[in-house]
């Protein structure tokens, strides 16, 4: 179950969208999210899926890759597809005693769903074709006008980057310690949420005690091989845009400007469920 | 003097309370005097506690002694100026392969020591290159940590001090948590560095195997240095390696006890090739 978790596990391959410089990936991201949330027809939905899928197909990574991250969220979106079918007000279609279901609350559903999937689907892409480091060194430089206020960018940056090389060890830690307890008759599934929550407690205590040591094993060796924070630093990998990344940027900016433009004056005729 | 030097050092752990007054002292070091010479192969032994890792974060200016003087490549570490120089010249690795690792890809994270010192770019690469040609690592460039034996983590590890060009590395029971095909792995790797590239290793260790590649050993106990001599040497004291909790190779072991009961085989025998040419000669 926790293994499901795609978020920071990077998929190697060798693609355009790999090689791309990570500010771009980030920009692009953002913009995407934002767009999801501009359709509202048929012709908003169909160019948002058709870029989605042609920058997944660009990147060679697998579908299954990076429909892999949806399961964790599963749940959530169930509950956001429930919530908008029983509260919103419209033409009725079925109402049995006070449950009453509208056209307007299942077109919300489905909008809603797909938003979150593709919202998913897109953030997974980045992270799949990103390394951590080069995500975390695109916020960083993005960012680095903040340190003129003295926020502490770097820092901010490489305490990410991290977290996220430690995510999946830590994942695995939960994994084995969920098992070990089990193992010794532990319950995790039964009772009431009370009853769960508290089963947990067994599972957290030595989750944390571990992130701790590692930790202070992890400043040790950071120390070690001389880091002193950001100042004096050098990269391996300085970001430097190259020719395709003003391509892709151009294409972004188009897509945005599309799917702005499908929203003002695009209003396909009726479809049912999706049209308006 | 040798590349490290250490002249009777002390050192004390101390716990202070909220007001910053000390409230316990714990001695972990007591009179220390070590001197490893440049492209030697020194090997440290000892029981659990008795202060292996607190000598080890010593030489890479981690820890400064209480008392007495640590000198590493002439620097006196407790100076706060030599400090990273003397880190760029003593590399370090750890026990734990998964706690040292910083970066996501294997390149990335061998490229983290020569960043924090400002190498700029193109030399970063080449070193990079370097050190994972060195390791035996070069394949795996492009992985992820996670993805990698306990085994290659580690020579990731060794490639990431070797990308900072030290003049020796500092192994902290780089094995203990390896099996035994990663062991030999990770030591092969330390020894062929020794001997082609000259690097001086300092390789703290449980594992008395480990120790043949040495040329010289250290047995610590209770924070003392409690014996020093060849491998030979040290091997041919059974009984007092006993007395400190270390465990004999078995073929030593089995060499004694047959010179125990009565056969002429010489002490301190480390492989089995010598215990057979030794019982061949009997005859
Ligand atoms: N951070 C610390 N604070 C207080 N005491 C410590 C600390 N680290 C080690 N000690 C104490 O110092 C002594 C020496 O510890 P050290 O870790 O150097 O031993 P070691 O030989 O490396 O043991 P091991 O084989 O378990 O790694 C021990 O008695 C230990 O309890
Ligand atoms: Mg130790």
């Amino acid at each position: 179950m926790l293994k499901d978790i795609t978020l920071g596990q990077f998929y190697p391959a060798e693609s355009k969208i790999h090689a791309l410089d990570p500010r771009v990936k980030l920009v692009g991201t953002l913009l995407y999210v934002v767009s999801l949330f501009l359709f509202h027809n048929l012709a908003g939905f169909l160019l948002a899926t058709a870029f989605l899928f042609f920058l997944i197909h660009m990147s060679k990574v697998p579908v299954s890759y990076i429909l892999r991250g949806l399961k964790a969220i599963f749940i959530l979106m169930v509950i956001t597809a429930i919530f908008n079918v029983l509260f919103t007000p419209g033409t009725t279609i079925v109402h049995v005693w006070k449950i009453r279901i509208t056209w307007e609350g299942v077109r919300a559903a489905v909008f809603m769903f797909i938003r979150l999937t593709y919202l998913v689907m897109g953030t997974s892409l980045m992270t799949l074709t990103t390394t951590p480091t080069r995500l975390t060194d695109g916020m960083e430089s993005l960012m680095a006008p903040l340190e003129k206020i003295h926020a502490p960018v770097h820092e901010v940056a490489m305490m990410m980057s991290i977290a996220l090389r430690f995510i999946p060890l830590l994942v695995d830690e939960t994994d084995k310690i969920m098992k070990a307890q089990m193992a010794r008759g532990a319950d995790f599934e039964s009772g009431n949420f009370w009853r769960r929550a508290k089963s947990m407690v067994p599972i957290l205590v030595p989750l944390f005690v571990s992130a701790f040591r590692r930790a202070g094993d992890l400043a040790l060796a950071m120390e070690a091989r001389c880091y002193q924070g950001g100042e004096g630093r050098t990269k391996m990998k300085p970001l430097v845009y190259g020719r395709n990344d003003g391509k892709a940027y151009a294409v972004l900016w188009i897509y945005f400007a599309a799917m702005i433009l499908v929203r003002i004056f695009l209003n396909l005729p009726h479809v049912p469920l999706l049209g308006h | 003097m040798g590349i490290i030097k250490t002249n009777h050092v002390s050192y004390d752990y101390v716990r202070v309370n909220d007001e910053g007054v000390e409230e316990e002292k714990e001695r972990a070091l007591e009179d220390v005097s070590i001197d490893v010479y440049p492209g030697s192969f020194v090997a440290i032994l000892g029981a659990n506690g008795s202060g292996k890792s607190t000598l080890a974060r010593h030489l890479n200016a981690l820890l400064a002694p209480s008392e007495g003087t640590v000198w590493v490549d002439g620097m006196d570490t407790s100076k706060e100026e030599n400090v990273f120089p003397v880190r760029r010249e003593a590399g370090m690795v750890f026990q734990n392969p998964d706690n040292q690792i910083i970066a996501g890809i294997v390149e990335e994270d061998v490229a983290f020591g020569p960043e924090n010192i400002g190498v700029p770019t193109k030399d970063i690469w080449k070193r990079v290159e370097e050190a994972l040609e060195k390791t035996g690592m070069a394949a795996y460039r492009m992985h992820s940590p996670n993805r990698l034996s306990g085994g290659q983590k580690q020579r990731v590890a060794i490639a990431g001090t070797l990308a900072m060009h030290p003049k020796c590395i500092i192994l902290d029971e780089p094995t203990a948590m390896l099996d035994p095909g990663g062991r030999r792995e990770v030591i092969e790797t330390v020894a062929e560095l020794n001997e082609k590239e000259g690097v001086t290793v300092v390789l703290i260790t449980h594992y008395m195997e480990e120790v043949v590649y040495a040329d010289h050993v250290f047995v610590m106990q209770d924070g003392k240095l409690a014996m020093e001599g060849p491998p030979r040497e040290i091997f041919s004291k059974v009984e007092e390696l006993q007395k400190y909790k270390l465990g004999v190779p078995q073929i030593t072991l089995l060499a004694h006890e047959l010179r125990k009961s009565g056969l002429d085989i010489p002490e301190g025998i480390l492989s089995e090739e010598e215990l057979a040419e030794a019982i061949c000669r009997l005859r």
